[in-house]
């Protein structure tokens, strides 16, 4: 279980984190979404331990990970999965080498051990036979299935996607949420996915959240937020742009 | 004038506040080098980084350096009729100062600005981030065998470069200038000591370095976007240079 409570943060003279308080259950997949800017991917850096609050806490199944020294926090990012918003795909490396990364450095899988992992890693995101092929080699959305791949490759109990469609067409974004639902139904992750894709997004998320002036101004299930009579909400859904949201 | 003293404080203020990150920045690199477990294939992938960036640059710059001292010194020499010192004057300029130094600037103009530029590609497309998240130090990954293959070849790149312009001296003084063979070499060995082959490498150590933790901490706290990445590698570049000087005189003087 994810908590985040009160959370604070400031750039110099500018808030971006203004107060949040979010509750997420375990294996539920969570959506926040905001305009861009607002401080979703400020959040999410919190609940790796990327950036520490001015004030507030970040609870990972109890534990305060704003109070953790560097080896426990190293601790507790074993738990963590995180696919970033451009992939941040290692440019020196090949596919396989990419999501083979995780395991090399962090167990004592022997070489076939870690193979035959990598394999049916890239099996589920639909690039087997592309293993030899580097990062530039690839488009934009097969970035983002290997980095969904090594994501995943260490199995971990919490998985955080930054903005997973930004920049992607619709198919692939659609094929992007299908791998999302699907690797979660198998292996059963706690998601936290940052997405502007309203409402398709909506079709693979337990609840929403919407992050607006540095807190979260409504949570609940995908019907509520379409219905929800926050003018914040409304006008994010209905890509309006008069309204509480300064565009 | 209170508003002077402001602008004035705050300026210092922030240059103390980026010295004491650097000077972080490089204890926390060098206690990782002592620290298991050691990637010895990063660090013979970054050995391999700086000798091939450098080795054409260092041959050309080696060679012409040489040669051109050859040209100046046999002029001077003349003066005093002192024309088979040459070889030693070649060979000492190049070994304790020219040697170390000329290879160090070349070295950070073709390596360490691509190496900052590169670490500042990673800092941007959140590959550094990517690492912390997967529990593993970026420090020991990145900036670890950057540092210790700079140590390392450094100094085998100034033995290339002295070699080299020992060498191109010796085609100016004795093939077009006319001075013997024998001379050239056998009045160096005279002149030149373990002591003065020593002060070159301990400079170029000393530079390794110096370039290596500059270059690496501009990239690794490099600023937003391609301008960001640009203006950190022109910083490094600058600011490994003149610190190469300026340590070049310190050092200098201490080891005269």
């Amino acid at each position: 279980m994810i908590e985040i409570i009160d959370l604070h943060k400031s750039f110099d003279s500018q808030k971006v984190l203004n107060g949040v308080n979010l509750k997420i259950a375990d294996k539920e997949v969570i959506t926040i979404m905001g305009k861009s800017g607002c401080g979703k991917s400020v959040l999410i850096k919190h609940i790796i331990g990327l950036l520490m609050p001015d004030r507030g806490s970040v609870l990972i199944d109890g534990v305060d990970i704003t109070r953790l020294d560097l080896k426990e926090l190293d601790k507790m990012r074993e738990k963590l999965g995180v696919l970033f918003q451009g992939g941040a795909l290692f440019d020196s490396l090949t596919v396989y080498g990419n999501v083979a990364f995780p395991l090399s450095e962090k167990t004592k899988l022997s070489k076939s051990g870690i193979q035959d992992r990598v394999i049916q890693a890239l099996e589920d995101v639909g690039l087997k036979g592309m293993e030899k092929k580097y990062p530039a080699e690839l488009s934009g959305g097969m970035k983002k299935r290997v980095a969904l791949a090594r994501a995943l490759i260490t199995e971990p109990s919490i998985v955080l996607f930054d903005e997973p469609t930004t920049g992607l067409d619709p198919i692939i974004t659609s094929s992007i949420h299908v791998l999302i639902k699907t690797t979660h139904e198998k292996y059963g992750y706690t998601g936290v996915v940052i997405s502007h894709e309203v409402p398709e997004i909506f079709e693979i998320t337990d609840r929403v959240a919407m992050l607006h002036n540095g807190v979260i101004v409504e949570v609940g299930i995908p019907e509520e937020i379409q219905n929800s009579s926050n003018p914040a909400v409304r006008q994010f859904i209905t890509g309006s742009h008069e309204g509480p949201i300064e565009v | 004038m209170e508003r002077l003293l402001k602008i004035i404080g705050s300026w210092t203020l922030s240059r103390l506040r980026t010295m004491g990150h650097m000077f972080l920045f490089l204890a926390n690199s060098l206690y990782f080098i002592f620290v298991p477990p050691f990637k010895f294939n990063l660090l013979l992938r970054q050995i391999r980084f700086f000798g091939n960036k450098s080795m054409l640059v260092i041959l050309l710059t080696g060679s012409f350096t040489g040669m051109v001292l050859a040209l100046q010194l046999f002029y001077i020499l003349r003066k005093f009729g002192s024309e088979a010192l040459l070889g030693p004057g070649i060979a000492l300029s190049l070994t304790r100062e020219l040697g170390p130094v000329l290879s160090a600037l070349m070295v950070t103009g073709r390596a360490g600005s691509a190496l900052t530029a590169e670490i500042g590609m990673m800092r941007i497309s959140e590959q550094i981030d990517a690492l912390t998240a997967m529990a593993l130090n970026p420090i020991r990954y990145l900036i670890v065998p950057n540092i210790v293959a700079a140590i390392i070849v450094f100094p085998l790149l100034t033995a290339i470069f002295d070699v080299i312009g020992i060498y191109g001296g010796y085609m100016v003084g004795v093939k077009i200038l006319g001075i013997s063979s024998g001379t050239y070499f056998s009045l160096m060995e005279d002149y030149v000591d373990m002591e003065d082959i020593m002060v070159g490498l301990y400079k170029s150590l000393s530079f390794g370095l110096i370039v290596s933790w500059v270059c690496c901490y501009k990239g690794f706290y490099t600023g937003y976007g391609a301008e960001g990445v640009s203006k950190s590698t022109t910083e490094a570049v600058v600011m490994s240079s003149i610190l190469i000087l300026v340590w070049d005189y310190f050092l200098g003087s201490i080891l005269l």
